[in-house]
């Protein structure tokens, strides 16, 4: 056996592709099958489940779901509810919701029936990334099948009066924050709104809104369908379920898994994925989740499990389980610097410490990444990572200072061997021109 | 009440507050770039950062936080003067050193605040940022290279002026705030946004480099641009007024100010009078005081009483009339007249020409009919009043009158008298249905053979749906001459048998004419001999025939009453231009010339006579409570005719003699009235 999960556990059946995406090949895996019994049986009934299966939220926060569905308002009183499907998967190194769209889409629509059922909602909103056309045409396809096939829309016969909506953004990196998710769905500026309120209080159109990621609607339906104890069984606990994981950088065979929840990162990688380029030996880092966690090094990679624990006690984090391998051919604090420039480019500039912040990290770390700096300036960086870490509106100001900081956690002599070589290359190096007027 | 801790001292505070607030009121000044008190919170500067247990262990923006029972604030803790030098260093990275070349210099939040929460020195060793400059019109210079993205200037911009003029375009570091397509602000406030921006990026266009803020003497005063009597300060440099700001009056202007009130300065340095001038063989000559106020005198000693008469211009303090009022009674005179355009009010009880709900009250009106009055052009501020009214979607507004842009949406009913005449049902039921119904009638209706009428019938429509009961008094004048309340408090209006100012001036009716600083009135009529006092060589001083130079608003102290009735007093700043002397003390002059001396010596006797005379006048920055009052005997019954009612104020920037000498105001009236001319394409 490879892995962990067995075949017979997998949510996500069709994740490569193989079988029919359609709304026949999507039944015939399980999908749609008695969700009208579990309607049936209440929200309450719902939400306990999800709470009880240990659901974290698959975005990259891991807040429980079930605990988030629970705070929207118990009745539906003036204002509508709303779901909306957090699509806008931008995060880079990750393309899960990506796969379940192209291959499994039926899946993610009966969740949001499931979801918007229990957070009595009446229409969903499923927000697309721009770059995903492909999956747009597919996720219209699969909504038309859907609402032909009666299983949503007016009088379905689920008994729930429900519409799907696909909005396409327009490719910003910050609409996948939920509140500038909510301000581009509104057709304002993608720009992160200022919490509380939040948006279960007064979200899309000052509505009680929740947000949630495709991957944790999509798992929802089978989870009901096989029991919360089922899911609730893999992993260690508190970090539960099954969880798709997208492997990329210098592995023998980048591919996306569903795989259980604490998985140790190295049978991950081993068993999955054909084991890092050259050997394990040869491995120099490993960014477990998606380029805004630091990074952690070779050594930590051993005992690492994939789990938001284990991640975090390794001051990383488990954030979309996009693992990005980097052997010993990587140049890191280029890699740094790039995913720096990144952060730089998509800030969206409303508050201070990250629309200045990021671009002076990216300024350092692009000398840095040819040696032209001081080593005081790696301290510099470092302070400049924390005071913007904490001190933004939104968690992409968090995003940008986490690299920086798991850099010279982990890399420092890197940085210093580099300004190091650049200097003994310069027989008259006078010391950085400082020129800030 | 709430109680929360702050730094460890335990501090009431009202339910709704943020944190910023309960910090402030416990005495702990937080700074901040993009929180203002009247704007909505947009909590981006991140300067106001704040730890607050219980809480995650990072700082929090205090001035988005709702304060809670029982939470500690730390406003002086080792983390939040971190957080403080670390904003302040990532606001400053960007921002140039220019402060010796910079207007906002010496009053900067900026400056100020880096000084206070800042580090000594720069560890940023990157080249910075420049930003293109953008066009903002007449009234906004921009150095957007210095802007900090606070925002302030957006949200005030939408909110509160609500016009969709700027905004922020691009992300991250590219973010830049413009008006798009290099526009200009169409919007007769947008000159606060310089007030509002805690830098030097907008700054006053039309006093550029003139001034630095410690050579400025401050003096407290009154506008009279409108009724409104917005409080200013007015900033002069030697005998130059170099700029005026607003005050804060949350019953008349809050904080803002219009933009002819405050760029209409320049004016007051250009066409000035300086000196008496007498006709001599159909030309001005220069005269001394004693010559000029000879020749007057001597007119007016050989013409018979009920053939002289005065007339008040728009923007006399209360003193001067009185003066004049005093002199031509004593004279035996009953022309006088304070209203130029012949608006049909001033008689009946005093409610009848005040704008009784008071600017603050008007916004609890949940009705509002808007009859020929322009509030967006006249009393801009009122217009932003009634937006914000607006806004909370409480108030609906319906117009009479012109088809303008009021910034809201309101209903247009009809276009004149005849709509009056016989009111839309709709229009009937949406005053009947509201709670506290409010009438704003601008003189724009009340002028002309009708207006009498128009009032009269006002009048029975404010019974009729109850918009003066116990308690609420929603009928409101909306005059658009800064003097006109008080000029009516004091009875300056035609006496027994007395001409009116548009009798006054016809062919053959006088043999003296004088007109006080009264430049609003079509003269070619007149074969009267002619005295102009005033400050400014405009309409009225144009065919005087002897000129006696007085004081424009910001030379004499006085005392104004604004259209609420709100008796306001202004302080002198700078000295009047050259020989000109203050108004009153000219007529006190003549009064001794033709024998009826004035029985005042001194400012404070004629304050006294006027306050004994007219006790409303004593009641200095006092508003009345809404009095009710029997609004059926106001105008007189008549037929309403068929009139299309219009503005009083055609032009606002170009509406008196300082605006009409200013050459902002002119630039201002080319962008904004003067229709735009279109290239044929």
């Amino acid at each position: 056996m490879v892995g962990i999960l067995e075949d017979k556990d997998r949510i996500f059946t069709n994740l490569y592709g193989l079988q029919d995406w359609g709304l026949e090949g999507a039944k015939s895996r399980g999908a749609w099958n008695a969700t009208r019994d579990m309607l049936d049986l209440g929200r309450d009934w719902i939400i306990s489940n999800v709470k009880n299966s240990g659901l974290r939220g698959r975005g990259g926060a891991g807040f429980s779901t079930g605990l988030k569905w629970s705070f929207m308002p118990k009745e539906l009183k003036d204002r509508p509810h709303y779901l909306v499907v957090n699509a806008d998967e931008s995060e880079p190194g990750t393309a899960k919701d990506r796969e379940i769209m192209r291959h499994d889409p039926q899946l993610l629509i009966e969740g949001c029936l499931i979801a918007s059922f229990a957070m009595q909602a009446h229409a969903c909103y499923i927000y697309l990334r721009g770059e995903y056309v492909l999956e747009r045409e597919r996720m219209e396809a699969a909504v038309k099948q859907a609402y032909e096939a009666k299983l949503i829309g007016k009088n379905n016969v689920h008994g729930w009066d429900f519409d799907v909506y696909i909005h396409h953004g327009a490719g910003a990196y910050i609409c996948g924050e939920e509140t500038a998710l909510l301000e581009s769905l509104e057709g304002k500026k993608g720009q992160p709104r200022l919490k509380p309120p939040f948006p279960a209080g007064a979200g899309l159109y000052g509505c009680p809104t929740t947000v949630n990621n495709v991957e944790s609607i999509a798992v929802v339906g089978t989870i009901l369908r096989r029991g919360a104890d089922w899911f609730a069984g893999f992993g260690r606990p508190n970090n539960t379920g099954t969880k798709l994981m997208t492997i990329s950088g210098h592995v023998n065979r980048p591919c996306n898994v569903e795989e259980a929840m604490s998985i140790p990162l190295k049978q991950l990688l081993e068993e999955h994925c054909g084991g890092v380029r050259g050997g394990w030996d040869n491995l120099k880092a490993v960014i477990p989740g998606g380029s805004s966690v630091p990074l952690i090094t070779r050594e930590m990679s051993e005992t690492a499990l994939m789990d938001f624990d284990s991640l975090r006690e390794m001051r990383s984090g488990l954030g979309t389980a996009a693992v990005i391998v980097m052997d010993q051919s990587t140049d890191l604090v280029r890699a740094i610097a790039r995913i720096s420039y990144f952060y730089k480019h998509e800030s969206c500039g409303q508050c201070t410490p990250c629309r200045e912040g990021t671009g002076w990290m990216w300024r350092v770390l692009e000398r840095m990444a040819i040696g032209e700096a001081d080593p005081s300036e790696i301290d510099l960086l470092l302070d400049v990572a924390g005071q913007v870490e904490g001190h933004t509106i939104c968690a992409l100001g968090d995003a940008a200072a986490w690299p920086v900081q798991g850099l010279i956690r982990h890399f420092r002599h890197e940085i210093e061997e580099r300004i190091a070589s650049y200097r003994s290359r310069r027989a008259n190096f006078a010391g950085h021109a400082i020129a800030a007027e | 009440m709430p109680v929360a801790k702050v730094n460890g001292v335990e501090t009431e505070f009202e339910p709704g507050m943020t944190v910023l607030q309960v910090a402030e009121k416990a005495g702990h000044e937080i700074p901040r770039f993009c929180y203002h008190e009247r704007l909505s919170i947009a909590g981006n500067c991140r300067m106001c950062l704040v730890e607050v247990k219980p809480g995650p262990p990072k700082p929090q923006a205090s001035c988005a936080l709702p304060a809670a029972e029982g939470q500690e604030i730390f406003t002086d803790t080792p983390m939040v003067k971190k957080a403080r030098e670390g904003v302040m260093e990532f606001l400053l990275i960007n921002h140039p050193l220019d402060c010796p070349i910079c207007d906002q210099g010496g009053e900067c939040d900026l400056q100020d605040q880096a000084m206070g929460y800042g580090r000594d020195g720069s560890r940023y060793a990157e080249n910075k940022r420049a930003v293109e400059e953008k066009n903002m019109g007449p009234t906004v210079k921009t150095f957007m290279t210095r802007c900090i993205q606070c925002t302030r200037c957006v949200r005030f911009i939408t909110e509160v002026a609500g016009v969709p003029d700027i905004g922020m375009i691009s992300r991250g570091e590219d973010a830049e705030i413009t008006t798009y397509l290099e526009k200009n602000i169409d919007s007769e406030l947008s000159g606060n946004v310089n007030d509002l921006c805690p830098v030097g990026a907008l700054t006053h266009r039309p006093w550029q480099y003139h001034y630095r803020p410690w050579e400025l003497k401050k003096t407290e005063s009154i506008d009279v641009m409108d009724a409104l009597g917005s409080n200013i300060r007015v900033d002069a440099r030697g005998p130059e007024v170099m700029r005026v700001l607003p005050r804060v009056n949350e019953g008349v202007n809050e904080e803002w100010l219009s933009d002819i009130s405050r760029y209409v300065v320049d004016g007051l340095q250009r066409q000035r009078l300086d000196r008496p001038y007498v006709r001599e063989n159909g030309k001005l000559r220069v005269a001394s005081w004693e010559e000029a106020l000879g020749v007057v005198a001597e007119r007016i000693k050989a013409a018979p009483a009920d053939r002289i008469g005065v007339v008040a211009g728009d923007l006399q303090d209360a003193e001067s009339m009185k003066a004049a009022l005093d002199l031509f009674r004593a004279l035996g005179s009953a022309n006088t007249d304070c209203r130029q355009d012949g608006a049909a009010v001033g008689e009946g009880p005093r409610e009848g020409w005040l704008f009784n709900s008071g600017l603050q009250g008007i916004e609890t009106a949940d009705a509002v009919l808007i009859v020929g009055a322009n509030p967006r052009t006249e009393a801009p501020l009122l217009n932003a009043r009634l937006r914000k009214a607006w806004l909370t979607g409480r108030t609906e507004v319906g117009v009479i009158g012109e088809q303008m842009n009021l910034t809201f949406d309101h209903s247009w009913l009809g276009a004149g008298s005849k709509t009056l005449a016989k009111l839309p049902k709709a229009a009937m039921d949406f005053l009947t249905k509201a709670e506290r119904p409010a009438i704003i009638v601008g003189s724009g209706a009340l002028t002309g053979d009708n207006g009498a009428a128009v009032l009269n019938a006002l009048g029975a429509l404010a019974k009729k749906v109850g918009v003066v009961t116990d308690g609420w008094n929603g009928f409101n004048v909306l005059h658009s001459a800064a003097s006109r309340v008080a000029g009516l408090d004091m009875g300056f209006v035609p006496g027994e048998g007395g001409l009116t100012a548009a009798r006054m001036v016809g062919k053959g009716a006088l043999d003296v004419l004088f007109l006080l600083g009264a430049d609003e009135i079509e003269l070619g009529a007149s074969d009267a001999f002619r005295v102009y006092l005033g400050s400014h060589g405009d309409r009225g001083a144009h065919g005087a025939d002897v000129i006696l130079p007085g004081a424009a608003y910001t030379e004499k102290p006085g005392i104004y009453v604004n259209t609420e009735g709100r008796v306001q007093m202004a302080e002198r700043a700078v000295f009047p231009k050259g020989q000109a002397k203050e108004d009153w003390a000219i007529l006190r002059a003549l009064s001794a010339l033709v024998g009826q001396t004035l029985p005042y010596d001194t400012l404070d006797a004629l304050r006294s006579k006027l306050m004994s005379d007219h006790p409303t006048f004593g009641r200095i920055d006092y508003l009345p409570a809404p009095a009710s009052f029997d609004v059926t005997s106001l105008g007189r019954k008549g037929d309403l005719g068929d009139v299309a009612f219009h503005s009083a104020v055609r032009d606002p920037y170009l509406n008196n003699p300082i605006a009409r000498a200013s050459v902002t105001m002119a630039e201002l009236s080319a962008l904004r009235v003067a229709p735009v001319a279109m290239a044929a394409e």
